[in-house]
């Protein structure tokens, strides 16, 4: 039976009425991670002791009634590697935390353990989640599973390869600038990045922390609003969570979307974008409109400012959060030093990759005495009107609608000497964060290359529900083939 | 915005990197085109308008204060690359 094409839905259904056992499903995906991993590379450690989770699972299905069994009871799924999982390794694909155990669980971990959910390993990513390629990465490329020689996205490149792939069921990862949203674009699988505050970030490695958001990467969208009720709610542990209750996404899937406006932002298809994705995007919103959406244009005025933004605020904060990688408490520690200070200098020097020193020293230079007004504090006037435009928009539309990539997968190499190419790439999905708004990323088709295009769902804050039931709608309109060969 | 080598060296060490003569000149081009490509802010007019730290309303959040268990020995000192299990080991910061 081949589970690995299921659903994490239709696995829990199979799970819950006994039909199949945890370590099926599990013995299928660590064979799968077996064959593909040479080619891709989208994990960093497989955990080693899934196999005998699933079996101990076995023996505790035998023993629970069917309405006992928790909803991810034995299902295997992998997570980013900057999130931590007790016992396993969590290095952030960084040489600074390769040897990094994790001495607790992330509360989003916690909550899946709950539920029953076995990690089976930990996914590549851009190193401390810096980047747009899965090419900063200390443990090599991943690989796109539609094309080989192309980025799978990043940073969260590795969780969506593997969930492309099928060597993962479904997957866990964060979004700063895009970081979900960017790579299921163009691996062909669906990501969230939530409303900020909509899930906890404790045991989430800090990269920009007024930014990140964990959300889920799935094959589907219901797989995704199924998750993302599992992973939500208040937490004491992060005091940026969201005081509000938890809707059930899955139930609201089914909503009416008929007389839904959405916009469509001008500024979103520019000079640079190419024809192709441009030319789906647009197809799909046909598809939209006959399935009863209102469609209209909107403008987003500040929109040509985001990028800026990100590259003063996500660094300055990076800056801050990475000083406690100084050789004292993690793992690296340079051999040859003089005294404390030069201690500090040398175990960064070594322990990070060129990306991560970039941003550092940009975060350095934009928070530093004379120039804090300058750049930091402009940059955070400039979120202020990115926040207004899109409120504007709100009162006239349900949602927005905008590519998530102005590409599909580029070459590998094509832009790692250009770190401002490289940013661009995140051009339509940067915004969102400045404004702490969910977006939704899908497939919706393939270039004449067969790559895959997304499309993104830019909603209220908290107003998930919409992208899902929408989304929900649009991939039975569309009933794509996502399955690459491999 | 052009940096030179001195700025960029000062840069470094406030963010306590050692860099390479070589890395010092490939982050003088690249941190200028960065500080240059930011500069685009600049066009827009920002006097009167408030600066965005965060998006939801900062609020207190406070807890019961009640006794808990702390984090334990053995887990907060299983990562330290020099620890006795009850401390860290630095190098000697006091001089003689």
């Amino acid at each position: 039976m081949e589970l690995i094409n299921k659903s994490l839905k239709e696995l829990s259904e199979l799970i819950a009425r006994k039909e199949i056992k945890p370590s099926e499903i599990t013995e299928e995906i660590l064979k799968r991670i077996e064959e593909t991993e040479e080619k891709l590379n989208a994990y960093i450690t497989v955990n080693e002791k899934a196999e005998e989770e699933a079996k101990k699972k076995d023996e505790e299905l035998t023993k629970l009634s069917e309405d006992e069994i928790p909803v991810l009871f034995g299902i295997p799924m992998s997570i980013k590697d900057n999130i931590n999982v007790v016992g396993q390794k969590m290095t952030c694909a960084s040489k600074m935390l390769k040897d990094f155990i994790a001495p607790y669980d992330a509360t989003v971990i916690k909550k899946l353990r709950e539920k029953g959910a076995i990690f089976i390993g930990k996914n590549n990513l851009d190193e401390f989640a810096m980047g747009s390629s899965t090419e900063t990465s200390y443990f090599g490329v991943t690989h796109n599973p539609w094309d080989l020689e192309r980025v799978p996205g990043g940073s969260s490149g590795g969780s969506a390869a593997a969930v492309a792939a099928r060597s993962a069921i479904a997957s866990l990862g964060s979004d700063t600038g895009g970081s979900i949203r960017q790579p299921c674009s163009l691996c062909g699988v669906v990501g969230i990045k939530p409303t900020y505050g909509r899930v906890s970030r404790y045991g989430l490695t800090a990269f920009a922390s007024s930014l990140d958001q964990i959300g889920p990467i799935t094959k589907n969208v219901e797989d995704n609003a199924f998750l993302l009720s599992l992973i939500s709610g208040l937490d004491a542990k992060d005091a940026t969570s969201a005081k509000l209750p938890v809707p059930d996404y899955t139930k609201t899937l089914d909503n009416n979307i008929k007389g839904l406006k959405a916009g469509l932002p001008k500024e979103y298809f520019i000079e640079g974008i190419e024809p192709e994705v441009k030319e789906k995007i647009m197809e799909t919103v046909k598809h939209l409109e006959s399935l009863g959406v209102e469609i209209e244009e909107i403008s987003l005025p500040h929109t040509s400012y985001a990028v800026e933004t990100y590259y003063i605020i996500a660094p300055a904060e990076a800056s801050s959060n990475l000083g406690r990688f100084d050789g004292v408490r993690y793992t690296y520690r340079a051999e040859n030093y003089t005294d404390l200070v030069d201690m500090y200098c040398k175990t960064r020097a070594e322990g990070f990759g060129n990306e991560v020193k970039r941003r550092i020293m940009i975060g350095t230079y934009t928070l530093s005495a004379g120039y804090y007004d300058a750049y930091y504090l402009k940059a955070q006037k400039v979120r202020t009107l990115i926040y207004q435009d899109f409120q504007k928009a709100f009162e006239k539309v349900d949602f927005i609608v905008t590519p998530v990539s102005p590409t599909t997968a580029f070459k590998i190499g094509e832009k790692t000497d250009d770190p401002i190419k490289m940013y661009l790439s995140d051009i339509f999905t940067i915004a969102l964060n400045l404004a702490g708004l969910p977006g939704l990323s899908m497939p919706c088709g393939f270039d004449s290359k067969g790559l895959p295009v997304g499309i993104q769902l830019i909603g209220k804050a908290f107003d998930e529900e919409t992208l899902y039931a929408v989304g929900y709608k649009l991939e039975k309109a569309l009933n794509l083939n996502n399955l690459p060969q491999l | 915005m052009r940096l030179t080598k001195e700025e960029v060296k000062h840069i470094a060490l406030l963010s306590r990197l050692s860099l390479k003569e070589e890395e010092i000149e490939m982050f003088q081009e690249q941190l200028s085109d960065i500080l240059t490509f930011v500069e685009k802010l600049n066009e827009l007019d920002t006097e009167g308008i408030d600066p965005k730290f965060q998006i939801i309303p900062p609020e207190n959040v406070l807890r019961e204060d009640v006794p808990g268990v702390s984090f334990p020995y053995e887990k907060t000192f299983m990562n330290a690359p020099e620890t006795d299990g009850k401390h860290f080991i630095v190098p000697k910061v006091v001089k003689k």
